[in-house]
């Protein structure tokens, strides 16, 4: 880009009218997304974006742990795990109790982020590997507990899950069923995207809001230097719990909605490599920076489904399936996640920071600073 | 910066007291590492208002004793007291509240924050922001995030370094960061500032202009605690200086009565100096 060119783009970034306009373009986008891609690329494809949306939750919680606050956390899905496990005993058969989903979400963020800070306090003198170690032992442990309090009460039903789980309904309009009103008809998949898109865009709201204040500052801080924060006054501990508890809380939420959406939970869907995808989608896409987040969330959840059409171009090229998709997408998957790391090792939208971490071209740093802050002026 | 406000501290009454009144008191604190005596016995009074010097030779147990000081070590007998504040046994963020601050002989700044991000995280002890006011952003947390942000600046021009608001910690010059974990440190509001080694690895002018920002700290109402090995320094700039050899003080007084101490003559200066 040549200077006039970048200048003009400054112009047209800070020009009211235009900010305007991106906000709008965007909100229309978002509202008619699920109509354009069920009647393009088929409903199925709905319930894929739903899941990304749930994903991008989890990964902005992931996020405020490792990516803010530099605490490596490899069993961050059990956060998930309880969210989705509070909604399913609380609004299923399996106790015959059936709560509304306005009482039951705020319910599961507190009960995850009590989880953890169960889950920081004893591993807060450990960091990097040590800390990865413990928390990926912690992930297991409530899997385990979850497919073994089938005896001697039975709550969480064992490794069968809970099934039967009632579907989000905000007053008195279920999400689980086929609505319409006003001549149009919106499916199932459909309700549930405007839900989630919903509570995506306040963790967006959220993570952004902390990402630039005394607490997020006393992250990064954290991740910087512990002793040095310390020394500076900052309650270390305190301070990392939040961090655990934040993040903790907005799996919490992404659980309860995910075991409102699917109607059936069982400890399958909790495991490592669910925590593992999740740290992959903040490393692919830029650690602490959330957009970056929010893109590693959509590729990962979304690219592996996208491979499912290689036996189509298969088809299309060589007349014939050569070899079958299913086997070769997670192998083109496991590839091309290997370039992006090679090619962008701080991610593919990297943080501002992250950025300078990797390279620093002092003339694109001087500009990106004066538009950070504007404390001089 | 020569013009530079002057340094306002929300602890200004400490430097309008009677100068001979102690606001640091080390008493008879004793530190092993297994067999080794690395504090022995060792008391100071650091008075309201001075610079007063740490000195001794290479493992004496100068940065042992900064460390117990700023509660990174808890001692194995003995105390330290900040005015009538018992530091001893308090965590280290708690010793920052209490207004003691400190900087590291190896620097030790947040590398990849902003030279203004440093500071900042510096004024987390006075400011109270959680993470509802975040969130919300309502007036009282816009008006604190204000006022850090100016007070930030006003420090970093104080100590000199007002042009590299924007500048990450790492790529600063190396006197330049020595300057910045100063300002970071001022940034808590301290009544006493401890420095460990400020001059290490400087070269001489920028050795000079340290001694001038120093002088200019104690003129402003701040007591400094000061480690240095730049006997130059320490000479020229402390009010009173403690010798310590082998984990225990051997002596203590002003640079002229220090630098006479055949004591000190022996253990450290060698016959030369004087």
């Amino acid at each position: 880009m040549t200077p006039s060119w970048r200048r003009r783009w400054q112009h047209l970034k800070h020009d009211r009218r235009t900010v305007i306009a991106t906000w709008l373009v965007m909100g229309i986008v978002l509202a008619l997304l699920p109509f354009v891609t069920g009647d393009l690329l088929g409903r199925s494809w709905v319930r894929i974006i739903d899941f990304a949306l749930l994903y991008i939750m989890l990964a902005l919680g992931l996020n405020i742990v490792v990516g803010y606050a530099g605490l490596l956390d490899l069993g961050y899905i059990a956060f998930y795990a309880v969210g989705a496990y509070l909604y399913a005993l609380l609004a299923s058969p399996q106790f015959g109790m059936h709560w509304p989903v306005w009482a039951i979400l705020p319910m599961g963020a507190t009960v995850a982020a009590g989880f953890g800070v169960l889950l920081g306090a004893p591993t807060l003198k450990l960091r990097g590997d040590y800390l990865a170690i413990v928390t990926l032992g912690f992930g297991e442990i409530v899997r385990i507990f979850l497919t073994n309090l089938n005896t001697p009460i039975n709550i969480t039903n064992g490794p069968q899950g809970i099934s039967l789980i009632d579907p989000v309904s905000i007053g008195g309009f279920s999400l689980g069923e086929t609505q319409s009103f006003l001549g149009i008809t919106l499916p199932s998949t459909y309700a549930y995207y405007y839900l989630f898109l919903a509570l995506s865009l306040a963790i967006v709201f959220i993570s952004i809001r902390l990402q630039d204040s005394r607490i997020g500052r006393a992250w990064v801080a954290i991740r910087e230097d512990e002793v040095a924060a310390a020394a500076m006054g900052i309650n270390t501990r305190n301070v990392k719990l939040l961090a655990f508890a934040m993040g903790a809380s907005f799996a919490g939420v992404s659980g309860g909605l995910f075991a409102g959406f699917q109607g059936f939970i069982s400890p399958e869907s909790f495991t490592l490599f669910e925590s593992v995808i999740v740290l992959c989608m903040i490393v692919l896409g830029g650690m602490g920076n959330i957009a970056g987040v929010v893109l590693g969330a959509l590729l990962i959840t979304i690219f592996p489904e996208a491979l499912r059409y290689l036996g189509d171009l298969q088809q299309l090229s060589f007349g014939r399936v050569l070899v079958d998709p299913n086997d070769l997408r997670l192998l083109v998957f496991g590839l091309a996640l290997v370039i992006v790391m090679l090619f962008r090792p701080a991610g593919l939208l990297p943080s501002v920071r992250r950025r300078r971490e990797f390279s620093a071209d002092e003339s694109v740093l001087s500009q990106e600073q004066a538009s950070l802050y504007d404390t001089r002026r | 910066m020569t013009h530079a406000a002057k340094l306002p501290t929300a602890h200004a009454d400490a430097a309008g007291n009677s100068s001979a009144a102690a606001v640091l008191t080390v008493e008879n604190v004793s530190k092993h590492f297994g067999g080794l005596a690395a504090l022995d016995q060792v008391s100071l009074a650091v008075n309201a208002g001075e610079i007063f010097g740490l000195i001794g030779p290479n493992g004496a147990g100068k940065t042992t004793l900064f460390n117990v000081i700023t509660a990174l070590y808890v001692p194995d007998s003995g105390c330290v007291r900040l005015r009538a504040q018992m530091l001893t046994g308090c965590k280290p963020h708690d010793v920052v509240q209490h207004g003691l601050a400190r900087t590291f002989q190896n620097i030790r700044l947040f590398a990849n924050m902003t030279a203004l991000e440093n500071v900042m995280v510096g004024r987390h002890v006075r400011t109270k922001a959680g993470v509802l006011g975040a969130i919300l952003r309502d007036h009282t947390t816009q008006a604190e995030e204000q006022a850090m942000t100016h007070r930030a600046q006003e420090l970093l021009d104080y100590v000199g370094i007002g042009r590299h608001t924007h500048q990450l910690a790492r790529n600063m010059a190396y006197g330049d960061q020595r300057r910045l974990e100063i300002a970071r440190a001022l940034a808590t509001d301290p009544v006493v500032l401890a420095l460990d080694e400020p001059a290490a690895g400087m070269n001489p002018s920028e050795t000079e202009s340290l001694m001038t920002l120093l002088t200019r700290l104690r003129s402003d109402g701040t007591t400094i605690l000061l480690i240095e090995h730049d006997m130059r320094l320490v000479m020229g700039l402390c009010d009173r200086m403690a010798v310590l050899d082998y984990g225990k003080k051997i002596a203590q007084g002003t640079p002229a009565v220090v630098r006479r101490d055949a004591r000190v003559i022996e253990a450290y200066l060698g016959g030369g100096f004087v």
